[in-house]
């Protein structure tokens, strides 16, 4: 175990610097800082700033300084703002932790209740229903989602009910300079929350309950029912216990996706997350910010990654980590 | 990773979009026939050209079908990827026939129908420069579906010829072949798209082209498993022993065996795609003026929340919609036809 865990450890990190090698190579390849300077008449000063920067020594020297920095703490500043890319990742990081976090307790939450439900019923009328459901929460393009949401969750009931406000709120965390946790907040994170799940639940919850209808269809659960056991307990204890384990690889996989993933639902509910940081480096070129958004969104994935290797080895003890 | 393959039922899905998770079990309308059948002692019929088929007099050799028969057999028998094939050849052609069918030509602007809502003259109504939203929907579905197809072919045979050259091979070329999917499935694919086509450039072709790199590594890893078994039967190991080169082995042994997953799962490349390119348009990264897609137009319309012009925003997001619904009812469809054991 514990040489699996350094082994998988070992490849995370020579993958992600092989990662944010290709990053900061194909940043620095499209985002040219000096291009700001294109109409200056002074002949030297691409010269002055090109040795400033260090841009003049080869990539892979380039890199290494960069790296050798970014593992001290030293990221860098933002090129257009001159602000810290730590100081702007941490706060960005604050702000899409507020919708990962009930994004995914609610996924979770819904898309094994689903699951399981439809399973255990299945073929029912409500499992049909669930998988209309699934099919149209997978087809559905998440921005397209989130627009349509605005509209007749927020825009059109306010006119519906002759409502002073809309019910619900699509912009930024807080109305004005309000801060804290109370219905104000409630209100903003509902609608980006929903967005970002729905896809989620649906892929989640068709997951859940294939591992549910396969472990269902296993000989232990057959032998349990041969033997009296009370339905209710094959199902909870005998069966549902052991279809979670595929689940917990899936969800660690798509969670760590989404630290850089919420790109859309940041950018049409104006959330100043790690999505809408990305978004306007990339329109400000902003080469140093994004190189390190890079490094910190794929860490995540990667770790995550490990977080499923080592689960699936803990929770299924028939899988040899080796 | 080897070990990968062994311990995780979704190896790699990171970042992938969800519609290949359902192969254990899953819920199929047919389902049901299919299980009263076997219920019937299908096993005991074993000798049968196929299910249903319930003529036993003796002597009678029942009909002999090819492969393929047997696939169109079973595909019929799905009526929801049926009735999906059937909208989605309506779609294409609207959508390519636009010319003809549109009911004004492209472009087209009327200033006396600046922003109308959904009529009789104008189905979809009329955009801010009085442009039929029916006729621009279907010119816009000819970039959408263009992108879509092109990227699912394209990926689809970059994704075979590595997944074929890692699973036949093994060794060191499976190692690099795989190490190297695992490093394009970390990045987050949006970020790795826009900065592509911030450096390349916006066209259309140049998106297909961003879009498919990013999407072989799915086929690559269906398909090496697929190999990895398939190299082990008796049939591919008496071609190798009459000295069939390896290429020859792959392409004629192999793949055909094979082309089952590799069809389905270009299919639902088709679906991801498609959303890829509607995201990267929406976000003003994809599709330029003066070419347009579903995507483009959403992205032109997200103004129009809120306002009386919000029908803007419904017929061209519908549009992803439907096709995407079709797209993976009919790859499941194929998925059943190819393989009728994956629900039992």
């Amino acid at each position: 175990m514990a040489s699996f865990l350094i082994r998988r450890l070992l490849y995370s990190i020579i993958v992600l610097f092989v990662v944010s090698f290709f990053a900061f190579a194909a940043v620095r390849a499209t985002f040219n800082p000096l291009a700001k300077l294109a109409a200056s008449k002074d002949v030297e000063v691409k010269q002055r700033e090109s040795e400033r920067l260090g841009l003049n020594r080869p990539m892979v020297v380039q890199y290494g300084d960069f790296m050798g920095k970014f593992v001290q703490g030293n990221w860098g500043q933002s090129e257009s703002t001159h602000e810290a890319v730590s100081a702007m990742i941490q706060r960005s990081m604050v702000a899409t932790l507020q919708l990962i976090i009930p994004g995914v307790i609610l996924s979770i939450v819904a898309a094994i209740g689903l699951g399981v439900y439809s399973a255990v019923k299945q073929y029912s009328a409500g499992d049909y229903f669930l998988t209309a459901f699934s099919f149209v929460g997978i087809a559905l393009p998440p921005f397209w989602f989130g627009l349509i949401a605005i509209e007749f969750l927020a825009v059109q009931p306010k006119s519906w009910f002759g409502l002073q406000q809309t019910p619900l709120y699509f912009v930024g965390l807080h109305s004005g300079d309000g801060a804290g946790v109370n219905w104000d907040y409630f209100r903003h994170l509902i609608l980006p929350v929903l967005t970002l799940t729905v896809q989620i639940i649906a892929g989640w919850s068709r997951f859940q309950r294939a591992s549910m209808l396969d472990v269902l269809s296993a000989d232990y659960v057959r032998t349990a029912k041969a033997k009296g056991v009370p339905r209710k307990q094959v199902i909870f204890k005998h069966a549902f216990r052991n279809a979670l384990v595929p689940m917990v690889t899936v969800m660690a996989l798509d969670i760590g996706a989404l630290f850089g993933g919420l790109v859309i639902t940041e950018s049409i509910f104006s959330i100043p997350g790690m999505g809408r940081m990305f978004l306007n480096a990339l329109q400000n070129g902003d080469a140093p910010v994004l190189a390190v958004w890079v490094i910190v969104t794929a860490g995540f994935v990667l770790l995550f990654n490990l977080f499923a290797d080592l689960t699936y080895g803990l929770l299924d003890p028939r899988v040899r980590l080796a | 990773m080897s070990f990968e393959s062994e311990i995780s039922p979704s190896a790699g899905s990171a970042g992938q979009p969800h519609f290949d998770r359902e192969r254990v079990g899953d819920f199929q309308p047919g389902d049901m026939a299919t299980q009263l059948e076997q219920g019937l002692g299908r096993e005991n019929l074993v000798g049968l050209p196929e299910e249903g088929e319930s003529q036993l007099s003796p002597g009678v050799e029942p009909e002999a079908r090819t492969q393929w028969q047997l696939f169109f057999r079973r595909f019929l028998r799905h009526r929801l990827a049926v009735a999906s094939l059937f909208v989605l050849i309506i779609m294409i052609v609207l959508c390519f026939g636009a010319s003809w069918i549109a009911p004004y030509p492209k472009n087209a602007q009327d200033l006396l129908a600046l922003p109308k809502p959904p009529s009789g003259a104008h189905w979809f109504g009329t955009d801010d420069l009085g442009r039929d939203e029916f006729t621009e929907t279907l010119y816009a579905g000819q970039i959408s579906l263009k992108i879509g197809i092109a990227v699912a072919l394209l990926s689809t045979l970059i994704g075979t010829v590595f997944g074929a050259v890692a699973g036949y091979f093994r060794g060191w070329t499976d190692q690099l072949v795989m190490r190297i999917t695992d490093l394009f499935l970390v990045v987050p694919q949006l970020v790795v798209l826009a900065i592509a086509i911030k450096r390349f450039g916006q066209s259309d072709t140049m998106i297909a082209l961003v879009l498919a790199a990013l999407f072989w590594m799915y086929v690559a890893r269906v398909v090496r498993g697929q190999v990895l078994s398939v190299r082990e039967k008796e049939f591919v190991e008496a071609a190798r022993a009459s000295g069939a080169s390896a290429p020859r082995i792959i392409t004629r042994h192999i793949l055909p065996n094979i082309i089952g997953p590799i069809m389905v799962n270009a299919t639902l490349a088709v679906a991801g795609a498609i959303i890829a390119e509607s995201t990267l348009s929406f976000l003003g990264f994809g599709v330029q003026p003066p070419s347009t897609s579903w995507g483009n137009m959403l992205s032109n319309a997200e103004g129009a929340v809120g306002t009386p012009k919000a029908y803007l925003l419904y017929f061209p997001g519908l549009m992803i919609f439907i096709t995407v619904l079709a797209v993976n009812f009919l790859g499941d469809g194929l998925r059943d036809a190819f393989d009728p054991q994956s629900h039992e």
